[in-house]
């Protein structure tokens, strides 16, 4: 028997690899594959610090050595501009992962508010390392192989790896919730001594979860080189990227599973939106920091739990109400 | 590389250290009283420092004369911070909700100065600010010396109401323990608003000084609130002594890496003398040792 949910998942499923069959105008399509690509990383993200609590502000490392490796390697290897390229996304994932265990190991070793600061420092550090050696070609960038697809059918191949993408993370995000890693992930984040005194390795799930959440945000940033053709230090490596992606999650809802899907198709597709409408960056931010603003205090635990609750008070007052009305009606 | 050029970097370290030193005051005070990380640091040192051009150059103040308008009005922006936004962060999420409230606050600041100022370079410009005195072989600018005269006073006046007045003593006890402050009659919300205030009025004379020293535009508060969290964490979060040592020893360090190895290596310095710190004192230089950490 199929619950409910699942019959929404699947709906969702179905709508998102429908859209590009539908909608054939490339811009929106374009902006489904930036789309997709956030909600990856934020559900990736979310599965390390929605679940453990441990904000990481420095994702955008996973994310930029991501597209650099898969730059350099496209380079290296003399890969043609085709549907070759895509194989090397998981390597850019890969990549990022093993960057992850170095950064882990220094910034796990503090707690949850150093942590956030840490990581900020840890990015700045590999952004101003892709400034300034040699081989990432500085902040003149480097070029990914032309990929000579037609305009009208170019984002499809990138939308489809991308929501292959999302679909993994989600799936992974799912399997960790439910097993008894995601439980010692929890506990970290409810009471992270308490949790070393029952014998949870605090600092090996720390370091596993922060490691496995490398991997969706490095595909997602070695996917996105290669639509964009062309990467940047500051594009990559970008503050904006860092917090952007913890924004989503938590205004989807911090360390739920829809939460950072919802937050992220609904926040990157506005931005891109907005991005296009208003071709002038400054309101956007205005527009983008003000929003966010009114979410953070009016709906502190995320949209998802908001509605949720709202929902349920809703059928509380409708049973109630069903009470009341005949005497209302007198 | 000879002697007078590294003796040269260390005193130019130790001047615009100083004022370093002074913004990243105003950020761990905050966070030492309130718990509260204000990301929005940067853009109101920048804030302040688009204020004294708007002042010198529409109405002709001079630069520190300016300060005693801009240093009240950041005041202002910072109660009013505070009341609208930040006395609402409630919860266990709290340090890590109050980085984004700041940091929403800091786009929409980011986005008025771009409207407002365009995103072009601007520098602070007056007399003292162009030309040079030469003491012991070495030319020091003007604004160098002036801003670490302004970041002397201005820390002295702050010790003296942190340790001479009736004031400073809530502020302390807050630091302290905000829940045995309260008990003893203290009253915390006022305190923690005064303390955002002057947290981030400080950064109005820190934003005329770096203004007149570097060209700047609004994007430039990242490059600065990243350098000030870096201070405040290596001083160890809430210590007032550590981020001024923490804050001087920086920018020295990274002068002298800049004199010694060049300056594509100076900033990465910055940030891996952080990393190498704390991988062996995790509380940073002076932190306290928390035992336990909600």
């Amino acid at each position: 028997m199929l619950k409910v949910r699942n019959v929404w998942w699947i709906a969702a499923f179905g709508a998102l690899v429908l859209f590009p069959l539908i909608e054939t105008n490339p811009t929106y399509t374009g902006i489904g594959v930036i789309a997709l690509i956030f909600m990856g990383c934020a559900t990736s993200w979310n599965m390390f610090s929605g679940y453990s609590g441990y904000v990481n502000l420095g994702s955008a490392v996973f994310y930029g050595v991501g597209a650099y490796t898969m730059t350099l390697l496209a380079d290296h290897l003399n890969v043609p501009g085709n549907g070759d390229l895509f194989w090397l996304v998981p390597v850019g994932g890969l990549a990022a992962m093993i960057v992850a265990v170095p950064v882990g190991l220094v910034a796990l070793r503090v707690r949850r508010h150093t942590f956030v600061v840490i990581t900020i420092a840890i990015f700045f550090v590999f952004q101003l390392s892709a400034i300034n050696f040699g081989f990432t070609g500085g902040t003149a960038g480097l070029q990914l192989p032309l990929i000579p697809w037609l305009e009208t059918n170019y984002n499809k191949p990138f939308y489809y790896a991308a929501l292959a993408i999302v679909v993994f993370a989600t799936l992974l995000s799912v399997a960790v919730r439910r097993s008894r890693f995601g439980l010692q992930l929890l506990a970290i984040r409810d009471d992270e001594d308490r949790a070393a005194g029952l014998g949870v390795k605090v600092f090996a799930v720390k370091l596993t979860g922060f490691t496995l959440s490398a991997f969706a945000v490095g595909m997602g940033g070695a996917l996105f080189a290669i639509f964009i053709g062309q990467i940047y230090p500051q594009f990559v490596f970008d503050p904006l990227f860092d917090i952007s992606i913890a924004l989503m999650a938590i205004f989807g809802g911090l360390g739920t599973l829809t939460g950072p899907l919802l937050g992220a198709l609904v926040l990157e597709s506005m931005q891109q939106y907005l991005a296009i409408r208003f071709s002038n960056g400054s309101l956007y931010l205005i527009i983008f920091g003000a929003l966010f603003l009114v979410i953070v205090l009016f709906m502190p635990q995320g949209v998802v739990v908001y509605l949720s609750e709202w929902r349920s008070l809703l059928a509380s007052r409708r049973v109630e109400g069903a009470r009341v009305v005949p005497e209302e009606k007198s | 590389m000879n002697g007078t050029a590294v003796l040269h970097s260390i005193i130019d370290g130790v001047l615009t250290g100083s004022v370093y030193a002074l913004m990243a005051t105003g950020l761990t005070l905050i966070f030492g009283v309130m718990n509260i990380i204000n990301v929005a640091q940067g853009i109101f040192v920048i804030l302040g420092a688009y204020l004294s051009y708007a002042l010198s150059v529409h109405l002709g103040i001079d630069l520190f004369v300016g300060l005693a308008i801009t240093i009240p009005t950041l005041f202002v922006v910072g109660v009013v911070v505070e009341r609208l936004f930040l006395t609402r962060i409630k919860g266990p999420e709290r340090v890590v909700m109050s980085i984004l409230v700041t940091y929403a606050v800091s786009l929409v600041i980011e986005g008025v100065l771009n409207m407002v100022f365009s995103t072009n370079y601007v520098e602070l410009h007056a007399w003292y600010v162009d030309r040079s005195v030469k003491v012991f072989g070495i030319y020091l600018p003007y604004i160098y010396l002036l801003g670490f005269a302004m970041a002397v006073v201005l820390l002295t006046a702050l010790y003296v109401m942190l340790y001479r007045t009736r004031f400073g003593s809530s502020v302390r006890a807050s630091l302290a323990d905000q829940t045995s402050a309260a008990l003893v009659g203290i009253n915390v919300k006022r305190v923690s608003t005064v303390c955002f205030g002057l947290g981030v009025a400080v950064t109005a004379a820190g934003g005329m000084i770096y203004g007149a020293t570097n060209a700047f535009n609004a994007s430039s508060s990242y490059d600065l609130i990243s350098r000030l969290l870096v201070i405040i964490v290596l001083g160890g979060m809430g210590s007032i002594g550590g981020a001024l040592v923490a804050g001087i020893m920086m920018v020295t360090i990274e002068d002298l890496v800049s004199v010694v190895w060049g300056p594509v290596w100076s900033n990465l310095a910055f940030f891996l003398i952080l990393v190498v710190v704390l991988s062996l004192r995790p509380q940073g230089l002076f932190g306290k040792q928390t035992v336990r950490v909600a």
